[in-house]
């Protein structure tokens, strides 16, 4: 490729041309907006450069813009009146912030993570990315750079967050995937769930973050469109969480060197993936941990001396995004010969856009630039000055002398039309499963089998053999890990840290997702979401109080009404739930587009509707914080919360091949109630142990808490309290209501507990036991499981040790 | 004046920050210092009486852990770093940080002319980077980190290439030396994390002011740092809020105030 530039003639195209060089060039612009460009053009009576539509591209890219969050949405649902939404974002997402106004809110949705306040001279940020289309081609690749790309927007909020954690979520196909059920061009999930793991393993223990936090998700539409979540939680100086660009102050590029890895990333992640993406290699980026710790080492430096007034990370776009969006409200003039290049032969447009990893670009008054070269080169990093921050508010971009770009930031940054989009919501219907109890022919049935296959089916399952390859304890804050227990290997609900070493005040951060209730109501998957990242949050110490949330929507195609309306019912509820709990959003992302198209029999495929809840809490005393695994025989087991008759989605419908009508529901009314007085017991000291009702409802959850601690239990669901007439005996065992935990109570407390609850349903199940032995004993009185929790742990163990 | 202890840092060192506030939290004074700053003499080794290594990967642990920083400092910071030995000053190597020392030679180092490799840390037997707490079996040894450390420790491991391993004559002379500090407490995997020749997991030079050992004692020096401290606080827990890692840096400390000052 040379090194020159070229003219993109638009002027004269017609519609069909706007569309031929949209598509060819992977802009991924529709033609609205290819027209928007040329009538731009037009009245300047030119044609665009290469490197000025490309810039465009980037920056109205659904992965920078957010189109689909922030347009117009004509929404229609069954049996109701159409209704117009003036963007989901700021109709949803950011009113309940508002809303909620919590005055420990810092910084909201403006920089590149949100802000909270943490102790008198820390804040903390927090931020979840997603790295789907990458780790979908190339696994390993895509999820350490998904991993150091959410690092690098802790480093750029503010002046600059130090990583202190990461939390990855994961969703894959399933792990027996027949290879030749294999979506053509894809990889087997197997590949996919080892590559992802290995990228975030070696990427995050090499910067010496903890990776204390995640979840592993598995089903069948995830095989070709893997979802890699990747989160990353940063403290900052509370006087470092400004930033301000003035005309004048130098365009510093600092780290790693540019090449033509990851170019077209933003535009290429805006759109549907076929059995050709894969040769798009050249989209997937390379990563080089070391390098980001070395900018890490030496702007945190440059940060407490004040060297620099502004930050941002070369994400999604590379210069031309990071540059423009700097330099939005002034302008900047950038000399692309400037760029430190790992080869020759780039064309300009390549240097500008190029995602090559590890790159930060900073904001420095002229005088500090001494000091900054100083302390880059006692760190080895290479920094070069690119160019000049301007008052021109025009973006000007130079390769040797020739101006190669010349945009109104105006035009860049507000030019771009806003679709209006249509969506529809009709709710399914799908054959609900009779109870078991109820069914003809079924004599005296047990559970023992159900409970044990819930505990292996892969969404259960320990995910040990990962977790373990994660270093969790660097920065030596870790207090609550993500295994615990007699043996160091039960499920966790949320991990607790202590940033500051020699402090006792904790960071909590926990998730939620749910995306088979999407197959129900995507407004009852995220509504359930909420409560779980909320409950995880309770369960081991944390309050709705002192909680702030993120939300990561992954969805199908947009533009197609019926994926659009899940979204809008999805993001109703994420305003009613958190409202209601008084939890505010301060950050959030999206990832549209997941969707693959079979090539041969132009078959379309979604993925399920998936929103991952983060929910991060400061705790101001983690000698409160309590675990999971129940701690000695003779104790009691209370069930906390109301159970209802809600099976649709669940994991014990699942295993027998049902799907059914009714998710879990969220009652704000009565589980906020539940939440705040179970939070001020545990932090009473009167809970020796609490896990939260989750996939698999209380049996599943009993049996985690048994196993991890090493005792078995004798439990009665007469004890269950109930929200409304349930007879049957594995409705109330595997009920996935929302807003329930069981806890482990000692005697000597018992009436403490219980005068403290007063108002919240509860109701005790049974004990602890000094055997192995782990029976429950149905409404009538009849056992329902017979089993030992060495039994049961091997069933939980044995499917995911890879 | 209080004990100087000198925590290096280099590209991809990540446990810095934990084991400077080990020795903080233990009464010394401290510095983090990248190594770019000994080289080009803009920090004095000599102005320290404790060198530290810390855990992390330095420069990627590229060609395997620890080598590239081991040659560095064998070849640019030789003066110094023989003469911090000859004056009878602590050093301690702390995962990569032991990886880095056996490396060098500093570890085991006795009679070695010059710093010559004689022992590794190779790739664990379970093939792949574990993090997990193991029970140690404290040694009767010289090293001076470890003086009134409790028979048994529990400290956690996290690492990929932490597998002992030495010739037969190597190996026979640290046991006859008593240079083995730590131990496994088990020989089968996972209490024995990555297969180490005669379970060790730490080592001293003959003089005991040499330390390295895989498990990090930096990140347990608080008694919540236990990963099982739930179940221990609310019934028979009557311990301080210390936690059993922290005394190993004391130690460092108080030689250091005893003998150095």
């Amino acid at each position: 490729m040379s090194s020159t530039v070229n003219e993109i003639e638009i002027l004269n195209a017609d519609d069909a041309e706007l569309m031929r060089i949209s598509r060819e060039g992977t802009l991924s612009l529709s033609l609205n907006e290819m027209q928007t460009i040329q009538r731009h053009f037009g009245t300047l009576g030119r044609n665009p450069t290469d490197v000025e539509i490309e810039t465009i591209a980037q920056t109205w890219s659904e992965h920078c813009v957010h189109k689909t969050f922030k347009s117009t949405i004509l929404y229609s649902e069954e049996g109701k009146a159409p209704e117009q939404i003036d963007g989901l974002f700021p109709s949803f997402i950011q009113r309940a912030t508002e809303e909620i106004a919590k005055p420990w809110c810092v910084s909201v949705f403006s920089d590149n993570a949100g802000i909270i306040e943490f102790d008198e001279k820390y804040n903390l940020v927090f931020k979840v990315e997603t790295h789907n289309h990458p780790s979908a081609i190339e696994p390993y690749g895509g999820a350490g750079t998904g991993i150091g790309g959410v690092i690098r927007d802790s480093l750029g909020t503010g002046l600059g967050a130090k990583p202190i954690l990461n939390t990855d979520v994961f969703c894959f196909g399933m792990p027996d995937t027949p290879y030749a059920e294999l979506p053509k061009g894809s990889l087997h999930p197997k590949r996919v769930f080892k590559g992802v793991v290995a990228g975030v393993r070696d990427y995050g223990n090499r910067m010496g973050i903890p990776t204390a936090n995640g979840a592993i998700l598995f089903d069948s539409r995830y095989t070709a469109n893997p979802l890699v979540f990747c989160g990353n939680v940063g403290l900052i100086p509370r006087n470092r969480c400004e930033k301000s660009v003035e005309p004048g102050d130098l365009v510093v590029s600092i780290g790693g060197q540019t090449g033509r890895d990851g170019i077209h990333g933003a535009t290429f992640s805006s759109a549907e993936l076929d059995d050709t993406s894969e040769s798009l290699g050249s989209v997937v980026q390379i990563g080089n941990p070391i390098m980001e710790k070395k900018i890490v080492d030496a702007l945190l430096q440059a940060r407490d001396r004040n060297l620099y007034r502004s930050i941002t990370d070369c994400g999604a776009g590379g210069f031309s995004s990071a540059v423009g969006e700097m330099g939005e409200h002034i302008g900047a003039e950038v000399h692309l010969e400037r760029v430190s290049l790992k080869y020759e032969g780039l064309a300009p447009w390549e240097i500008w856009l190029s995602e090559a990893q590890e790159r930060m670009v900073i904001a420095v008054p002229p005088e500090n630039l001494d000091e900054l070269m100083e302390i880059c080169e006692a760190e080895v990093v290479e920094a070069t000055v690119l160019g000049t921050f301007t008052d021109t508010h025009r973006l000007q971009v130079f390769y040797e002398g020739a101006v190669v770009a010349d945009l109104e930031m105006e035009f860049l940054h507000h030019g771009l039309p806003m679709p209006v989009k249509e969506a529809v919501w009709q709710p399914p219907k799908h054959p609900d499963m009779a109870s078991r109890d109820e069914g003809i022919g079924v004599e005296n049935p047990s559970y023992t089998n159900d409970l044990e296959q819930l505990l292996a089916s892969p969404n259960i399952a320990s995910k040990e053999s990962v977790i373990r390859q994660y270093d969790h304890g660097v920065q030596g804050g870790m207090v609550i890990n993500p295994l615990v227990g007699v043996e160091n290997d039960g499920p966790s609900d949320a991990c607790v840290t202590t940033p500051v070493l020699g402090s006792r005040t904790g960071v909590i951060v926990a998730n939620g997702i749910n995306p088979r209730y999407s197959d129900v109501d995507p407004y009852l998957s995220a509504a359930s979401a909420i409560d779980e990242a909320l409950r995880n949050i309770i369960a081991v110490g944390g309050t709705l109080e002192k909680t702030a949330l993120l939300d990561n929507f992954c969805w199908g195609n947009p533009d197609k009404p019926d994926r659009l309306g899940e979204l809008v019912r999805a993001a109703r509820a994420c305003y009613d739930i958190a409202t209601a709990y008084g939890t505010p959003f301060i950050s959030g992302k999206d990832s549209l587009y997941n969707e693959y198209r079979d090539t041969t029999t132009g078959e379309q495929r979604a993925i399920p509707s998936t929103l991952l809840i983060s929910a991060i809490c400061v705790m101001p005393d983690i000698q409160h914080a309590t675990t999971m695994d129940v701690k000695a025989p003779g104790n009691f087991i209370y069930v906390v919360g109301n159970t209802y008759a809600e099976l649709g989605g669940s994991h014990y419908f699942n295993i027998h091949g049902y799907i059914g009508n009714t998710a879990p529901d969220v009652r704000p009314s009565e589980s906020k109630l539940t939440m705040e007085r179970l939070s001020t017991a545990i932090n009473s000291g009167l809970v020796r142990s609490c896990h939260d009702c989750s996939e698999g409802g209380i049996g599943v959850a009993a049996a985690e808490m048994a196993f991890s601690g090493g005792y078995g239990m004798s439990l009665s669901l007469n004890g269950i309290p109930i929200g409304e007439e349930i007879n049957a005996d594995d409705v109330l065992l595997f009920s996935e209501s929302n807003s329930r935990f069981l806890v482990e109570i000692e005697p000597q407390h018992q009436h403490t507990y219980e005068s403290h609850m007063a108002g919240v349903p509860i109701g005790c199940l049974g004990t602890v036991s000094d055997t192995p032995e782990f029976v429950i004993k149905g409404k009538t009185g009849r056992s329902i499981v017979a089993t030992s929790i060495d039994i049961l742990k091997s069933a939980w163990q044995a499917p995911l040790n890879l | 004046m209080r004990p100087r202890a000198l925590i290096l840092r280099t590209a991809g060192t990540n446990c810095d920050v934990e084991t400077d506030m080990a020795f903080q939290f233990a009464g010394a004074e401290t510095a983090l210092v990248h190594i770019q700053h000994l080289i080009s003499d803009k920090v004095n080794l000599a102005d320290y009486q404790i060198l530290a290594i810390p855990g992390g990967f330095s420069y990627g642990d590229d060609i395997a852990a620890g080598i590239l920083l081991a040659i560095e400092m064998k070849h640019k910071l030789t003066n110094a770093l023989n003469r911090f030995v000859e004056d009878g000053k602590l050093i301690i190597g702390i995962c990569n940080g032991f990886q880095v020392l056996v490396r060098t030679g500093l570890l085991p180092g006795n009679n070695t002319p010059q710093m010559a490799q004689r022992a590794t840390l190779a790739m664990n037997t379970s093939a792949k980077f574990e993090c997990r707490w193991v029970d140690l079996e404290t040694q009767e040894s010289p090293c001076v980190f470890t003086k009134g450390v409790k028979a048994s420790v529990y400290l956690p491991v996290a690492h990929a290439e932490g597998r002992f391993t030495a010739p037969v004559d190597v190996l026979s002379a640290l046991e006859a030396n008593n240079q083995v500090v730590f131990r496994y407490a088990e020989s089968r995997y996972p209490n024995n994390p990555n297969g180490s020749d005669s379970n060790i997991a730490g080592i001293c030079d003959p003089t005991g002011k040499i330390f390295g050992l895989m498990p990090h004692p930096e990140r347990f020096l608080t008694k919540w740092n236990h990963p099982r401290w739930t179940r221990l606080v609310k019934t028979q827990d009557t311990r301080s809020e210390e936690g059993d890692g922290l005394v190993i840096f004391k130690n460092a400390v108080n030689y250091v105030k005893a003998n150095l000052l």
